[in-house]
Order: C-alpha cells, then sequence, then structure tokens
C-alpha cells in the first residue's frame, strides 16, 4: 500500500496493522483528526468518561490480556490526565500506547490554548516517547513504540502528535526495519550464571522461589511451577504476582511482605538462598533492606539489567526473559540431576508446615455482628469460581483481596501495585471485561477509590461491558486509618467518609448499571450470586462492612520482616514507655 | 569521589532532557556534564563527572534509555580528561607583572586585557586548572566559566592485541 493519506489515517492504519482492536479514549481539538477515520476503522473505540480512566483502562486491558493497551487524548488537560496511568504502567511494567493530541508545530512553545509540555512532562512517566514532527514519520514511530512497550521490560509509550502534523497529508510507506543501536534487551541467561544458580540452587537447606510480577509478564507460570516442582522449591509470591503460581499448589506459600502472611515472610527471612524471579526487591516486600533475609545467598533474574544489585547484591545475577531462563534452568537441573531427585529438604519444609499451621492467614465472620471483608472476598471467590479475573483498588481491601482470593491461574489478579493508585478498579475492571468477555470480571473496591473513578461505569454501561463492582463500604479510607489508629495515637485526620454516604444502589442504578446492598453477612452469599446472575449489565454490589477492622499481618514500615505483628496487641505502643508501665 | 562517564547517545532531539531527567529523578549528583557531537553524525558524546558511590546504577540507568548506545566509566586518573576555563581577575597596573608571570608558568593565554582586569584561557588536566585557580584567588577573581571536563578512554591496545600502554600525556 503506498496511497496518499493524512498523517490521522496514517495513525489509524498503523494501529490496525499492529493488531489494535480497541482503544480507549476522550477527543479534543488537537486530536480531532485522528477521531474522524476512527470511524471508518474496525478498531473499536470506548469513549472514557476521564481520561484517567481511559488510561487504567487500557492497562487493565494490557492486564489481562497480555496485550498492548491502547489510550488516546487531547493535547494539554487530556495529556496531563494520562500521567497517572502512565506511572502506573511504568511501575508495574504494563505495555501500554499512549496517543495525544498537541497543538500545531507552528504554536508549541507561544502557550497556546490547551497546549501543555507533553513530551516533557511524560518523559519520566513513560519507558520512552515521541514528539512527531513529520507525518512521514507516523509507520516508524508507531512501529516502534509498540516494539518497545511490549519487549523487554514492558512499559507505557507515549506519541504526542501535533494536530497539523495529523492533518498533514502523506504517503503511506512500509516501515523501515527498527534502528535502535543502543535497545537489545537480553533474552538468554549467561549459561555460566544458569550453571552457578543450579549449584547453589542444590546446595541450599532452605531456598525460596521468590517470584516477582514479571513472571506474570513473561507469561511464564508453568515453567516456574515446573522448575518448583522439579528442583523442589518453596514458592512466595509478591503481590504483583499472585496467580503466577496456583495457592492451591502444594510448593506455594502465598504473598509476603508488608501485609504478607507470616510463613511467607519468615520463610524469606530465614532462607539461605533466595532465588528472585523477576521481582525487584520492592520495600513493600523488604521492609528495612539491611535486616532482609540476612542469611540469603541471592540469584536474581530479570530482564531489566538495572534491577539487580539496585537494592540487594546478587551471588549469581542473570540478565534474561523470566521465561526463557526458567526453560534454561530446567534443562540446566535435568542435566544435573541425571534421573535423580531433588534435595528433600525435610526439616525446612516441616517448619513451614509448622509456621502454616501456627499462623494462618483467618478471619471471624460473627454471624451477628458487621460484615467482615475477608469474608465478602472469600464468598465471590467460592461463587464465582477460579477463572474470575479480580481488579482491586488500593488500600485495605486491596490487601484482603490479595491475602484471601486463592488464585489459580496468572492474569487473573489485576492491581496497582508499584503506584498505588487509587480509582484504579473501576476502569482497570472496566479494561480487562473488554479484552476478554467471555471471563466474569470482579473489581473489589474501596468506598474511597469508588469515588475516585466511579463515573466509569456509565461507560461500562453503556458500552455493554457487564463488569461486577464490589463496594466494600467501610465508611473511611481504611487503610490511612488504619496507620492513624496504630501510629498518631487514634487521631482521626481526614479519612471519615461518612458525613455523607451516598447511596451506591441508586448511584449504581443513576449510571446504568444494577445496584445491590448487602447490610448483614448472611445478605452477602444472595447478593453476589443475584450479582452473578447480571449478565448483561455492570453490577454495583455495596457490602456494609466493619468500619473497625484493620488488615494484617503487618510490618511496621521500615521495620524488619522479623518481626510480622499478628495482632493489633502486639504492636509497639506508639505512645512509648507509659506511665502506668513504670511499676 | 568523582568518577568520569563517558556516553554515546543517539543524536536525537531531546536526549540531553532525557539524561538530564534521569539523574534528577534518581537523586543522582551531576558535578559537570559536557555534550558535543562526534566523529558519526547520528551520535553525541556526553562526558558526565558524577559524585557517589552509585556507579553501577547510574551506568545501568544510563543504559535503561533507549537513546543511549554506549556507556563507559573511565577510571579515576586513568583516561585522557580536559577542561577548559576562562578567569578573570584583578590586575592592578602595579601588580599585572607578577600575574603575568603566574600566567606563563602555567601557559595560560592572555585572552583579553581590561583597565583593572586580566583574562586568561587553560585548558588542561582539571588539577592543573585547579591548581592555577588557586593561585590566582589572591588577586581576586572577578569571573569564571569552565567547560565541564570531557574525557576518553587512552588507546591501550598494542599491535599483537596485547594490553600494554604506548605513550601517556
Ligand atoms: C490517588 C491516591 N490518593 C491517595 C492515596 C493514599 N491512600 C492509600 S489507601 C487510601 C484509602 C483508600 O480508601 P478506600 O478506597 O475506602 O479503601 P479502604 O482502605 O477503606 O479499603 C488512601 C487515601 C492513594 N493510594 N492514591
Ligand atoms: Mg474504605
Amino acid at each position: 500500500m503506498s496511497q496518499t493519506m493524512t498523517g490521522a489515517q496514517a495513525l489509524i492504519y498503523a494501529l490496525e496493522r499492529q493488531g489494535v482492536d480497541i482503544m480507549f479514549g476522550v477527543p479534543g481539538g488537537a486530536i480531532l483528526p485522528a477521531y474522524d477515520p476512527i470511524l471508518d476503522s474496525k478498531i473499536r473505540h470506548v469513549l472514557a468518561r476521564h481520561e484517567q480512566g481511559a488510561g487504567h483502562m487500557a492497562s487493565g486491558y494490557a492486564h489481562a490480556t497480555g496485550r498492548v493497551g491502547v489510550m488516546v487524548a487531547t493535547s494539554g488537560p487530556g495529556a496531563t490526565n494520562l500521567i497517572t496511568p502512565l506511572q502506573d504502567c511504568y511501575m508495574d511494567s504494563i505495555p501500554v500506547v499512549a496517543i495525544t493530541g498537541q497543538v500545531a508545530t507552528h504554536a508549541i512553545g507561544n502557550d497556546a490554548f490547551q497546549e501543555a509540555h507533553t513530551w516533557g512532562i511524560s518523559m519520566p512517566a513513560t519507558k520512552h516517547n515521541y514528539l512527531v514532527t513529520d507525518a512521514n514519520d507516523i509507520p516508524e514511530v508507531i512501529n516502534e513504540a509498540f516494539h518497545l512497550a511490549a519487549t523487554g521490560r514492558p512499559g507505557p509509550i507515549l506519541v504526542d502528535l501535533p494536530k497539523d502534523v495529523l492533518a498533514a497529508t502523506m504517503t503511506w510507506h512500509e516501515p523501515e526495519e527498527i534502528k535502535l543501536p543502543g535497545y537489545k534487551p537480553s533474552v538468554r541467561g549467561h549459561p555460566k550464571q544458569v550453571k552457578a544458580a543450579i549449584e547453589l540452587i542444590q546446595e541450599s537447606a532452605r531456598p525460596v522461589l521468590y517470584t516477582g510480577g514479571g513472571v506474570i509478564r513473561a507469561e511464564a507460570s508453568a515453567e516456574l511451577t515446573r522448575f518448583a516442582e522439579m528442583a523442589n522449591l518453596p514458592v512466595v509470591t509478591t503481590l504483583m504476582a499472585r496467580g503466577a503460581i496456583a495457592d492451591s499448589h502444594p510448593l506455594t506459600l502465598g504473598m509476603s511482605g508488608m501485609h504478607g502472611c507470616y510463613t511467607a515472610t519468615t520463610a524469606i527471612q530465614q532462607s539461605d538462598l533466595l532465588i528472585a524471579m523477576a521481582a525487584r526487591f520492592d520495600d513493600r516486600v523488604t521492609g528495612d533492606v539491611a535486616a532482609f533475609a540476612p542469611h540469603a545467598r541471592v540469584i536474581h533474574v530479570d530482564v531489566d539489567p538495572a534491577e539487580i544489585g539496585k537494592v540487594r547484591n546478587p551471588d549469581v545475577p542473570i540478565v534474561g526473559d523470566a521465561k526463557v531462563v526458567l526453560e534454561q534452568l530446567l534443562e540446566e537441573l535435568e542435566k544435573k540431576l541425571a534421573g535423580g531427585a531433588a534435595p528433600e529438604r525435610a526439616e525446612w519444609f516441616d517448619q513451614l508446615a509448622r509456621w502454616q499451621r501456627d499462623y494462618p492467614l483467618a478471619f471471624d465472620q460473627d454471624p451477628h455482628g458487621p460484615i467482615q471483608q475477608q469474608y465478602v472476598i472469600s464468598e465471590i471467590n467460592r461463587i464465582s469460581g477460579k477463572d474470575t479475573i479480580v481488579v482491586a483498588g488500593v488500600g485495605q481491601h486491596q490487601m484482603w483481596a490479595a491475602q484471601f482470593w486463592g488464585f489459580e491461574k496468572p492474569n487473573t489478579w489485576i492491581n496497582s501495585g508499584g503506584l498505588g493508585t487509587m480509582g484504579y478498579a473501576v476502569p482497570a475492571a472496566v479494561g480487562a471485561q473488554a479484552g476478554m468477555p467471555e471471563e466474569t470480571v470482579w473489581a473489589i473496591d474501596g468506598d474511597g477509590c469508588f469515588q475516585m473513578t466511579m463515573q466509569e461505569l456509565i461507560t461500562a454501561s453503556v458500552e455493554g461491558i457487564p463488569v461486577k463492582i464490589a463496594v466494600m463500604n467501610n465508611g473511611a479510607l481504611g487503610m490511612v486509618k488504619q496507620w492513624q489508629k496504630l501510629f498518631y495515637h487514634e487521631r482521626f485526620s481526614a479519612v471519615d467518609l461518612t458525613d455523607h454516604t451516598p447511596n451506591y444502589v441508586k448511584l449504581a442504578e443513576a449510571m446504568g448499571c444494577v445496584g445491590i446492598r448487602a447490610e448483614k453477612p448472611e445478605e452477602v452469599a444472595p447478593a453476589i450470586e443475584k450479582a452473578m446472575a447480571t449478565k448483561d449489565q455492570p453490577v454495583v454490589v455495596e457490602f456494609v462492612c466493619d468500619p473497625e477492622a484493620m488488615v494484617f499481618p503487618m510490618v511496621v514500615a521500615g521495620g524488619s520482616n522479623d518481626n510480622v505483628i499478628m495482632r493489633p496487641e502486639d504492636l509497639p505502643d506508639p505512645r512509648g514507655p507509659q506511665p502506668e508501665d513504670e511499676i | 569521589m568523582n568518577h568520569v562517564i563517558s556516553v554515546q547517545v543517539e543524536n536525537k532531539p531531546g536526549v540531553l532532557a532525557r539524561v538530564a531527567s534521569m539523574f534528577a529523578g534518581r537523586g543522582f549528583n551531576i558535578h559537570s556534564l559536557a555534550v558535543g557531537p562526534t566523529a558519526d553524525p547520528t551520535l553525541s558524546r556526553m562526558t558526565v563527572v558524577v559524585d557517589g558511590p552509585e556507579m553501577e546504577q547510574i551506568i545501568k540507568q544510563l543504559y535503561k534509555l533507549v537513546h543511549t548506545v554506549k556507556v563507559t566509566e573511565l577510571p579515576a586518573g586513568q583516561g585522557l580528561e580536559r577542561e577548559i576555563m576562562m578567569l578573570r581577575v584583578n590586575a592592578e597596573a602595579s601588580r599585572r607583572g607578577e600575574i603575568m608571570e603566574s600566567a606563563a608558568i602555567f601557559k595560560a593565554k592572555t585572552v583579553d586585557v581590561g583597565v583593572s582586569t586580566l583574562t586568561f584561557e587553560l585548558s588542561g588536566d582539571p588539577d592543573a586548572l585547579a591548581d592555577f585557580l588557586e593561585l590566582m584567588r589572591p588577586y581576586g577573581i572577578v569571573d569564571l566559566v569552565k567547560s565541564g571536563r570531557i574525557a576518553m578512554a587512552r588507546d591501550t591496545k598494542s599491535k599483537d592485541g596485547n594490553k600494554a600502554r604506548l605513550r601517556s600525556a
């Protein structure tokens, strides 16, 4: 095809050729030219009610499908509204491409109407970004943008397109071969390091396979599970890696870190070998770095060389794609075992089993008391099944969802881990459902989060995207309230949401959704069943929950992971020693 | 301690902003930064002098920028390092002779003569520049401009491919 067309037509054509089937956006002046050829394209455009929503939709879509998500916005405020989702995708390594309109090239720098320095603003929030100044560059730029988003460590790419570039006439040409002399992500691990890793693993008496979200991005769940089995390794999953190995697998210990379960966190602390698989030693996982896994040697596998040694110096660094490196490790281990079995490590597994028995993740649902969020989550899990895609907001409800949902498959857990973006759940669920129309998508959302981005339920009902949203109404910015309770002498500041509680049922109905409310424990399951029976419309279920509940276990921010606090009574008194203590 | 890194980047608009933004965003300190073209018009070279112990991270983060082609750390004191400075000092008629004499020892060039000042240009090893500056300080420094350091690794390859120092500057 070497046809004369506008830059805008070239843009849409280039997106079609990348296999884009859906994009999420809001139009405006500078991006107007691009919205005209959308009418003639087979790409579905979902009109979000806010660009932040469009961005999280693209993110949820990418999370759920593994494909590159696309968001579109106009210049100025449209583009700045995308910054939160871009940074969110950057932190969690989610492949997305943002297309933004820009004022005409001759107006750039003149404080023109709806001008923002989008390229500059988005630079630190993207893996890479472009300002296109010639329509003839569009085939190459779009090709490069998708390549960069999806390869190496995935991430967000922004392409800023001035209005005159979109309106200009160009002749379509096949994009030239990608020329990025400085961009060559390593795929295969160094064979010598792979060998060294297997040596350490075979010698280890107390190993832990510390699994990060990169395993899910690399679609390496099957390889991870096989490797854990063959090498006989207990597996800890980070918040981002929930679902990388089935929670029902006997080698699974669960989530570690600030709100991780006792066994997972303590296993890492006591390990003699940590195999970090596409994990990045986030501070929510490590607590005090100096006290983190003090006896462990470290094997660190990551596709991003900068992650290796950033927080903890490994004994064996392996740069490569998690799936390929796991295959290499499997091959090497097979050679090494030569038909024999991996070390039994009976003492270690006994110890882990004792911790699991003595310090389980548990909750009490008093049948006459207030609804506990853990109970709601367990019930949704039980009723909706293991294939459900779960999307969370940020706060207590997110931690409980990560703790109490039994994940059996990768890409069924979608949340904002790195940035912790409140308001993520509703739009991300819409994006996930749009990408996976056959699956059930449940958002577990907080009342605070819901009030940030709930307008995207209008998008969902208009577009026929039947997400199910559980609003955990605890009348508070619960996680912040928990910290004020524990560390600020119960001086509650700006965390109460009960001054005016919106009628969530009416709110849902006003947005074209089915609204359901459950106020007592016995109403929980029927409400979920009713939501499950609604197939053609989005549903909002408000669960009126215990306002006082707190998330445990907990490691105090910056504290050592040796001090996993199981109950509030075990916390050090924030007021320090009290007069009544001095007897 | 200062480290010198030589960064080859694609000669693309905004590449300096990307490098500077990465340094700022990651909290790395830049002591000096000099940018210029290379023999290959598609590439530019930046010589960055940085403080601090995080060299490995700095290099890796530089590599993460899509437009970074090659990063070389020049071990302290072992590369060829040059800097140019222009220095204007107070020079009353009575002291001119002695100032000019000192400048001559350093082979500093006189580039401007004012009514009561002298302006020198001096290029060379950063240590020599620092020494000259100290020598001039008592006269009263009116103005000072430095280019920032540029650096290049020494060619240490011998003909048979073995590493050997052939010459030193
Ligand atoms: C955009 C944004 N603003 C503020 C915060 C800080 N923050 C973290 S959790 C939280 C409370 C969330 O409240 P809610 O959605 O009701 O969840 P809950 O903790 O009550 O389950 C706040 C304000 C954040 N993470 N994101
Ligand atoms: Mg809440």
